[in-house]
């Protein structure tokens, strides 16, 4: 299977893929290619795919499934030394980049440009192509992680018509997920990046009447945010890639009554998991040792997944195993059973330590984001001389929020709602919060 | 204000907002008999590098940490003392 042969599957029709400066209408495939004459020279390279445009993305990816052994999918912001570092652990032979001048020497450089020009007839390659990527760490490089088609595109089933958009970039996994379910879905892609505001994306993929769109929480809280929401009328809007607290799932819910909104959890590593579809945050007790294609265990407050959408492994010499001998990834994302349900309440690296009590800055933050005023939060350490570090916040009130005693009020209700320890000492009043590329916050600097 | 009003009033929003009972702030009172928990001193710390721009307790070196409501006063009249200079 490769992407041609997903899209083949329910037919190119008047499908595409639409960035705001490009389009890309499948059926073209078949005759253009976006690399042109040289794609023949990519045939069984290991190559580093390293372009702006996500449009551009697609057709190289489109182009190169089934042809390269190896595809890196760099994300857009990467600079010399993140690709150097990678073309050697992936020992990549070859670049697709959009430059004048390849941003780095490989025996093979092929520019891609669009529109797309004739397509050569190439020689498919002899195994599946490996889909590798990077995954950003919160210290030292980014892990590179191998899927191949069949891994990723596990989660997909058959479905009705649907028009796609997303926040993500379709390079990250949460978008790929999307990219994947458009091509082999019977409907087309809306998607954004390069600096195209939240508003008029949502402008966008309103007037092209999407009915279905994804992205992280914190997409979601900026879209609610931008008063474009409403230009939106989905069927169906997912969240992956972040905790989804009950704050964002209810906001959604006043904002899009018709639509059915679901949380899904995915990382990179693991693959997709599962979807909640019950407007709740976390997921039922029950889901756990429960016997079905994706098995989860939780083993020292920390969730673990087997299935077949599971990543291959590492690249490189030194990497870690992926999976523990039975085929567990550990996800690192720690959960908490409350009642009949699990669920998340942090990372296991972010944990603020005050005074030897621990702290999940995601579960704090879900108590902030309850509050009235609240859209948005960050909670980080601080420093302190007594007890190492104490919690404090950056909040982003809701425009109509007075902010006249505000802080005083909001830190009460917290003090309310959680120990000491955990309780915000001080909060800043902040107009945004620091977004990865990735589209999730950024919990470091 | 001063450096002492400014201590006082925070030992006294503090406890209030970790429902604490504080006993009277006379200088011989013993900090860890104040009724405040080392959480406490940790948020009155922080308050008060907001306010006075100082946190003698992240400098001090040599110094002997203060063990009382006096001390603490003068700990911190000390390091304004000596930012200001």
């Amino acid at each position: 299977m490769t992407l041609a042969d997903l899209i083949a599957r329910s037919g190119a029709g008047e499908r595409g893929l639409e960035s705001r400066a490009h389009r890309l209408a499948f059926a073209d495939f078949a005759r253009f290619s976006a690399l042109g004459a040289d794609l023949g020279a990519l045939a069984g390279r290991s190559v580093i795919l390293h372009v702006r445009d996500m449009a551009l993305a697609a057709a190289a990816l489109i182009d190169l499934d089934g042809l390269a052994s190896r595809i890196v999918l760099c994300p857009p912001g990467w600079g010399p030394e993140p690709l150097a570092q990678a073309a050697e652990r992936a020992e990549a032979d070859a670049i697709v980049h959009d430059r004048l001048v390849p941003p780095l020497q490989l025996p093979v450089a092929v520019q891609a440009a669009l529109p797309m020009r004739t397509r050569p007839a190439v020689k498919p390659a002899a195994q599946a192509t490996e889909w590798v990527l990077p995954t950003s760490g919160t210290s030292g490089p980014p892990k590179l992680v191998v899927h191949t088609l069949e891994t990723l595109a596990g989660a997909l089933t058959d479905a009705p018509p649907q028009q796609w958009a997303t926040f993500y970039d379709i390079r990250r996994y949460g978008g790929l997920q999307i990219f994947l379910r458009a091509l082999s879905g019977s409907g087309s892609l809306r998607v954004s990046g390069g600096d195209e505001s939240v508003e008029a994306f949502l402008a966008r993929a309103g007037e092209a009447g999407v009915t279905h769109m994804s992205g992280t929480p914190s997409h979601w809280r900026k879209a609610l945010m931008s008063g474009e929401a409403h230009r939106l009328s989905p069927d169906y809007v997912r969240l992956s890639g972040e905790i989804a607290d009950d704050a964002i799932l209810e906001a959604l819910r006043e904002q899009y009554l018709n639509a059915r909104i679901e949380h899904a959890y995915a990382s990179t590593e693991a693959g997709v998991a599962f979807t909640v579809g019950d407007g709740r945050a976390g997921f039922p007790a029950d889901w756990i040792d429960r016997p079905g294609p994706v098995a989860l265990r939780v083993v020292d407050e920390t969730l673990q997944i087997r299935s077949a959408r599971r990543a291959l492994r590492f690249l490189g010499g030194d990497a870690p195993a992926l999976a523990d001998a039975e085929g567990f990834v550990d996800t690192g994302d720690m959960v908490e059973l409350r009642g009949d349900r699990y669920v998340f309440v942090g990372r296991r690296g972010g944990i603020i330590n005050v005074g030897g009590a621990k702290v999940h800055p995601e579960e704090v933050e879900a108590v902030l984001n309850a509050h009235p005023a609240v859209r948005a939060s960050r909670v980080f350490a601080r420093k302190n001389p007594i007890t190492g570090a104490i919690v404090v916040a950056d909040v982003v009130l809701l425009p109509s929020a007075a902010q006249v005693g505000l802080e005083r009020e909001i830190l009460e209700a917290c003090r309310g709602r959680l120990p000491a320890h955990m309780a915000p000492t001080r909060l800043r009043f902040v107009p945004e919060l620091p977004m990865t590329d990735g589209g999730k916050l950024a919990r470091h600097g | 204000m001063t450096t002492r009003s400014t201590i006082l009033d925070e030992l006294q929003a503090v406890a209030a907002e970790q429902q604490k009972t504080l006993k009277p702030l006379r200088d011989d009172l013993p900090l860890m008999e104040s009724g405040l928990d080392s959480l406490c001193f940790a948020i009155l710390v922080a308050r008060l590098e907001d306010t006075l721009g100082v946190d003698p307790f992240a400098s001090v070196s040599g110094a002997k940490f203060p063990t009382t409501v006096g001390e603490l006063v003068a700990f911190y009249q000390a390091a304004a003392d000596k930012a200001a200079a």
